[in-house]
């Protein structure tokens, strides 16, 4: 019974299969083509869930390492090696070779060892820091250690005050607090030298407050112990900065400062600076401009003031050229000065320089050439504008 | 007329105000990428300013005054770190006078902290020029990177202004929504990329050649930081005029000069990658930036 059934069927089936497989065949091949649109979905998914992991996969691995890192380091500082226990060391080594062919000129000829600075700065904790700049240099054969600036700074007075005391470079004028490393030429100006006996380093408290404005407005004053015996703190200062940008290319600072020396001479000094950089690129090309007009009074009134401009046209190399010129009370003889300067900088940390000037002394004209180097070693801490 | 002084004070103090109402935070970043970032997670509630322009090499930058007011008003200064700033911005943060975003406070953050950095290193003879003793700063050419720095800064951001915790974080989530997804289409955009061999100016480039599977092979600079030599283009000339490079890269800032002369000498083709945010007309923001990138080093291999 069983078997005629299932021939019977087997009989049925064959009779009409031909029929059902022409029939459906359009219905397997659109069911083919679902399945592996299906699978093809799948996978595209599959594909993109697997990416999705890994992406997440990585962030979490970077965060992970991020988590790791900032428990190590709870408040991760600057993180440069100025912020270990260790104070940063810089030592800059200068020195030059100098001639000149004026007659009976008392300056030294030949090599000069100039001051080698030992520069010495951290963090003494999350509201101080201190500084120590000391100048090792040889005079008349002998070693001498000189202690530049020594100084201690709050770092964290409200308000925009800011605070500095101990023995510093005086905040006035603009070449004041610049070391000499950062000076565009071989010597100071003519007004510098002779009004603040190159740069005026006194002990005492300095106070600065900036505006919170977008232009730079800072104000600033000292009291200082000044240059007399007398019961001291007797030297006092006011100082004024303001400046900006013009453009991208462009910015500028300008500021006025008056200083009292014992209360019987003072010095007043007006600057003004002009930086000029394609878009901002200090590195390959720029230009500066910088002036000061400094006035000393005692019992009489003497000026003088400088402009110089440097230009470096590319990478490594700067032309420069300064005049400066002193208007003496009694003298009527006023020294000038036309310097030329030209310097080479292998890298940030070292520069060679030549420098040539014409000297006026008033009576007798002199030129002088300079050879001279400037090497840092060490942490070197960020200049200034 | 102590009363009149009073109130012509008060008028000066409410002209003054509306100055500052609009963003709750002052962020002073030192490059693009940060401040475009910081402009992303915080939406309206904070103004984000930038000390460098992608034209400019973050590495050299002078302490403008300009700067050091910016610094002067931020409630938070977020920079690349790895002593990328450390020519400029020590100065800035020395003159501010600005207590809240001096390092250590929650005010500072240094990007590179919280990320893995390549190419640290315990040899810092600077004779082998710039050397970055805490690795690699120019983090930002991983996204990943920046996924993971975003955490960090909407953190900050969070704690800075705890009043707009949760706008913070909402913003935070939509952007790492988006940037995930942004980074697997870039992932999928570059797979033609893996294994190929570049050759950069600087080595600015090692995160993204890390990211893409790409080689470095060679750079411009024979000592990092100085500028390519005619001798070390000379030897690169003889070393790749057979081959063994795909593309010479280098940023916007960084002279064309050096790049062309190998290109016209071994038919490398060379091209300018934005470095950040705004470095090429096309990079933007942070989304078009990787976009530029991924499209004009796929344009770079196509073109051989």
């Amino acid at each position: 019974m069983r078997t005629v059934i299932l021939s019977s069927t087997v009989l049925v089936l064959a009779f009409f299969t031909p029929a059902i497989s022409q029939a459906q065949d359009d219905d397997i091949d659109a069911l083919r083509a679902a399945v592996a649109e299906m699978r093809a979905d799948y996978d595209s998914r599959i594909a993109e869930l697997e990416r999705r992991l890994a992406v997440a996969e990585q962030n979490a691995a970077q965060a992970s390492f991020s988590v790791q890192q900032s428990t190590i380091a709870a408040a991760p500082s600057t993180g440069a090696p100025s912020s270990a226990s260790n104070p940063a060391i810089g030592v800059v080594f200068q020195g030059q070779a100098r001639q000149t062919d004026a007659s009976g000129s008392d300056e030294e000829e030949g090599y000069l060892l100039g001051e080698t600075e030992v520069i010495m700065q951290a963090n003494v904790d999350d509201k101080f820091r201190a500084w120590l700049t000391a100048a090792i240099a040889l005079e008349d054969g002998e070693s001498v250690i000189e202690i530049e600036e020594s100084w201690v700074e709050a770092t964290a007075l409200p308000a925009g005050f800011g605070a500095r005391f101990g023995r510093f470079a005086s905040g006035i004028g603009y070449l004041n607090d610049k070391h000499s490393h950062q000076w565009d030429f071989a010597d100071q100006p003519l007004p510098y030298q002779a009004f603040l006996d190159g740069r005026y380093f006194d002990g005492g408290l300095q106070m600065r407050w900036l505006a919170p404005t977008d232009l730079y407005m800072e104000l600033g004053g000292e009291v200082l112990q000044g240059e007399g015996g007398g019961s001291g703190l007797e030297s006092h200062s006011l100082f004024a900065n303001v400046g900006g940008d013009v453009g991208i290319n462009n910015s500028w600072l300008a500021g006025g400062s008056y200083l009292e020396i014992d209360d019987s001479t003072s010095v007043s000094v007006a600057h003004f600076l002009w930086k000029w950089a394609p878009q901002g690129n200090w590195r390959q090309k720029n230009f500066v401009f910088q002036t000061e007009y400094l006035e000393r009074r005692d019992a009489v009134t003497d000026k003088g003031w400088y402009a110089q401009a440097v230009f470096q046209p590319f990478q490594r190399w700067r032309f420069g050229v300064r005049a400066d010129e002193l208007d003496l009370d009694v003298d009527s003889n006023d020294p000038s000065r036309w310097t030329l300067m030209m310097d080479w900088s292998n890298s940030e940390f070292s520069r060679f320089r030549l420098q040539v000037a014409r000297d006026d002394d008033g009576t007798d004209t002199s030129n002088e050439w300079a050879l001279q180097y400037i090497h840092s070693i060490g942490a070197h801490g960020a200049h200034d504008f | 007329m102590y009363k009149r002084l009073q109130r012509t004070l008060l008028i000066a103090l409410l002209a003054a105000l509306p100055a500052t109402a609009n963003a709750e935070l002052n962020v002073f970043a030192c490059e693009p990428e940060w401040a475009a970032l910081a402009g992303e997670l915080g939406g309206g509630l904070v103004e984000a300013y930038s000390a460098t322009t992608a034209l400019q090499d973050p590495h050299y930058i002078q302490a403008r005054p300009s700067l050091i007011a910016k610094v002067r008003q931020a409630d938070l200064v977020i920079c690349s770190g790895a002593q990328l700033e450390i020519g400029w911005l020590p100065a800035l943060l020395q003159k501010a006078n600005n207590r809240n975003v001096m390092p250590g406070t929650p005010g500072y953050m240094e990007a590179s902290s919280y990320v893995l950095r390549l190419n640290a290193t315990t040899d810092l003879d600077r004779a082998k020029g710039d050397i970055h003793p805490q690795g690699n700063p120019h983090i930002q050419t991983n996204p990943h990177n920046i996924a993971v720095v975003a955490r960090i800064l909407s953190d900050r951001l969070q704690e800075l202004d705890q009043v707009n915790s949760r706008y913070y974080d909402d913003y935070f989530e939509k952007f790492i929504t988006a940037w995930n997804e942004a980074i697997i289409e870039w992932e999928e955009r570059a797979v033609d990329l893996v294994g190929r061999r570049a050759i950069a100016h600087h080595r600015s480039w090692v995160y993204l050649f890390d990211w893409l599977g790409i080689e470095e092979v060679a750079n411009l600079e024979a000592i990092p930081g100085l500028p390519p030599t005619a001798a070390h283009l000379g030897k690169l000339t003889s070393e790749f005029s057979a081959g063994g490079a795909d593309v010479i890269v280098r940023a916007p800032y960084q002279h064309a000069k050096p790049s062309e002369w190998l290109s016209e000498r071994t038919g490398i083709t060379a091209i300018v990658l934005p470095l950040t945010v705004g470095g090429t007309e096309e990079a933007t923001d942070l989304y078009s930036l990787f976009d530029d990138i991924v499209a004009r080093l796929n344009g770079a291999i196509n073109d051989d």
